[in-house]
């Protein structure tokens, strides 16, 4: 078990540095660049390389990026050419906010997808499972954003019950100990502002959840009616167990195997992916400011950014794994 | 009056869109206390369905029940689900062919020889565990309390198959069904597991419904042997007469292809010419007369009767039976009960 994570853990090493190297390559290859973003459409040539010269861009790229190993080698990030902060600061602030909205996102797609796909196997062809199949096709054809529209204007807008953008409503007196509102809302005890941030992430982790959700009704659905021909389901059924014991042991048990497995590569994904639902609330995550970051060319951030998400994809994926080696006997390592 | 008593059980699956399939077609036979009794037949002859529709196992939905199945009094086939779910594991009890597949992949085994036991005996934590190692040493289950902790993947195939069998018998069942144990087992291992049955049915004075296309496991083990084709009964007798004296003309082919050490050399095997498919209704005559050498225009003038020709107690359904050599013309003596 720990030699697993230890070698995972060893394995990302050349994968983050061979990315880097990609990396660099490519933003080189970037038209413009940070000096000529800072400056707008009017700059000077001399300006430019006065930018450049201060931000070490004028340098070839293999200085460039020896630099970037060194300052790794402190786990500094560098500083983001957009608003002069260490990267590292500027991730600290936007990312709890990234997080508490994929996390929420994905308990509701567990949470809701999970029985409904178990429920639309056991009544096949009901109007349950009709409801929950095309729901899911309808969930993944949508478009996150037009959807987090419709959901704005509709609750936010019209209807008046959530707000319409933002984490917290401005104004309100809380304490930031963590950077997850809700979490620092129970931890001070006040808990009108841990509402109040729940109130704010209701609507685009229901955005956000659309897909995700889609994806594990269907997938519990499909597992759920494959487990159910099983001979050990019917073995356990001519024992004459109880209902509930046949359901929980015996057929979720084996039913939820693969959707754990795409419940660890979705959660990746929602950490990269809430740009759009991000942008319709406002709601001033790390898919905001890479989308600034990338309109600035910001070098550092954009490479820190990247780098981060790979980290958080293998760590995710490591997750699993040890998940999947709890609940099958048959994958756990010794 | 005997334990498990089958009468004219037909078992119809609907079609869609076709015609319905009729995949057991009037089976009648009885299971005395702590008899062994076959079931035999080749695969699609209805064999395992029945054995699904005594323990109310077939799905509720497309399947058709017909007849009666009594036991000890009460019809299996109306039972409500509820009732049936408790006669499960506690008073009928099933063995199925593959031990791997029928046995949950995630749960220690210990968990699914304890669940029965709480389920039915209330037992639960030391006691069960217990009882559960004590189950698992009566089959045979070499070091039961570190086997308890293992996964089915970790066990050996006989030790699966043991295991299951442990399960059936924890609660001591009245009937035993057993749907070809040991097709999916090496030879020497399926002959370990035969004795065991033996053993446990001979202790505990079970009856055991044996479901098998092997006819060595019928020679060693069953007292009474029916022969199932194409969702009928087409002879039934004691082992000895059967197999002294096969009647029908499927059965007769059935023991006749079996390959013998003591054949002269080079002599051809002798099948069954074609297969189960090549069958027609109960309703026209004779559904095994395509395959069959005897047949005449007698075997199409509609279902042919249960008889006995010979002796008493040895029924065949066939207009054309083989007749042992010394037995005078036959009786054609309708057969009772």
């Amino acid at each position: 078990m720990l030699r697993l994570v230890v070698r995972r853990l060893l394995q990302l090493i050349p994968t983050l540095l061979g990315l880097s190297v990609l990396l660099f390559a490519w933003l080189n290859r970037l038209p413009g660049g940070p000096a000529a973003a800072i400056l707008g459409e009017k700059a000077t040539p001399a300006d430019v390389a006065a930018i450049e010269e201060a931000l070490g861009l004028d340098q070839p790229v293999w200085v460039q990026y020896l630099r970037f190993l060194q300052r790794l080698g402190r786990l500094d990030l560098g500083t983001s050419t957009m608003t002069g902060q260490p990267v590292w600061e500027e991730f600290t602030r936007a990312f709890p906010a990234t997080v508490e909205l994929g996390v929420s996102a994905m308990v509701i797609a567990v949470v809701v997808g999970v029985p409904l796909g178990y429920f639309a196997a056991r009544r096949r062809g009901g109007w349950l499972d009709v409801t929950a199949v095309s729901g899911s096709l309808l969930g993944i054809c949508i478009p996150v954003f037009f959807l987090a529209f419709i959901l704005k204007a509709l609750f936010a807008v019209q209807l008046g019950w959530f707000p319409s953008f933002g984490r917290q409503t401005t104004g309100i007196d809380a304490t930031e100990i963590t950077g997850f509102y809700v979490l620092d809302g129970l931890l001070t005890g006040e808990f009108d502002a841990a509402w109040d941030a729940v109130t704010h992430l209701v609507l685009p982790a229901l955005a956000l959840a659309s897909i995700p959700l889609a994806i594990i009704v269907r997938m519990t659905r499909a597992s759920v009616l494959e487990v159910l021909g099983e001979d050990y389901v019917r073995t356990a059924e001519s024992k004459g167990l109880r209902k509930s014991t046949v359901r929980g042991r015996h057929v979720l048990r084996n039913a939820l195997l693969p959707v754990v497995t795409a419940i660890g590569l979705l959660t990746g994904g929602l950490l990269s992916g809430a740009v759009l639902t991000e942008s319709v609330f406002a709601f001033g995550g790390i898919g905001s400011f890479i989308k600034e970051a990338i309109d600035a060319r910001d070098y550092p951030v954009l490479v820190g950014f990247i780098m981060f998400i790979a980290l958080a994809y293998v760590v995710i994926n490591l997750l699993v794994d040890l998940a999947y080696g709890l609940i099958d006997p048959r994958v756990r390592v010794h | 009056m005997p334990l498990l008593s089958v009468d004219e059980l037909t078992i119809t699956f609907a079609g869609r869109g076709q015609r319905d399939a009729r995949a057991v077609d009037g089976v009648s036979f009885d299971v005395d206390q702590g008899q062994v009794v076959g079931l035999v037949g080749e695969s699609g002859c209805g064999k395992s369905v029945t054995s699904l529709a005594l323990m109310g196992l077939l799905p509720g939905r497309g399947v058709r029940l017909g007849g009666r199945a009594e036991f000890d009094g009460t019809d299996l086939l109306t039972l409500p689900a509820a009732r049936m779910r408790d006669l499960r594991g506690t008073q009928l009890a099933m063995i199925f062919q593959d031990p791997l597949s029928s046995l949950n992949p995630v749960v220690p085994i210990g968990v699914q020889v304890t669940e029965i036991l709480a389920r039915h005996r209330g037992m639960r934590g030391e006691a069960a565990r217990k009882e559960a190692a004590h189950l698992l040493d009566r089959v045979g289950i070499p070091d039961p309390t570190r086997r308890l902790k293992e996964y089915p993947h970790q066990l050996s195939g006989g030790m699966r198959q043991r295991a299951l069998i442990a399960m059936a018998v924890a609660c001591a069942p009245r009937l035993l069904i057993a749907d070809e144990p040991t097709t999916a087992l090496d030879v020497t291992i399926q002959a370990q597991i035969l004795e065991l049955l033996k053993e446990l049915v001979d202790q505990e004075g079970t009856a055991l419904l044996m479901i098998t296309h092997d006819l060595g496991v019928v020679a060693g083990l069953c007292e009474q042997v029916n022969v199932l084709y194409a969702g009928k009964v087409v002879e039934s007798a004691g082992r000895r007469a059967l197999f002294d004296a096969p009647t029908h003309p499927y059965a007769h082919g059935l023991l006749g292809s079996i390959p013998r050490l003591d054949a002269p050399r080079g002599e051809a095997l002798r099948p069954i010419r074609g297969s189960i498919n090549d069958r027609i209704d109960w309703a026209d005559g004779c559904a095994f007369a395509p395959r069959c050498d005897r047949y005449t225009m007698e075997c199409l003038t509609g279902t042919p009767a249960l008889t006995e020709p010979h002796t008493p107690g040895h029924q065949a359904r066939c207009v054309n039976p083989v007749l042992p050599e010394g037995a005078t013309s036959p009786q054609r003596t309708e057969a009772t009960g």
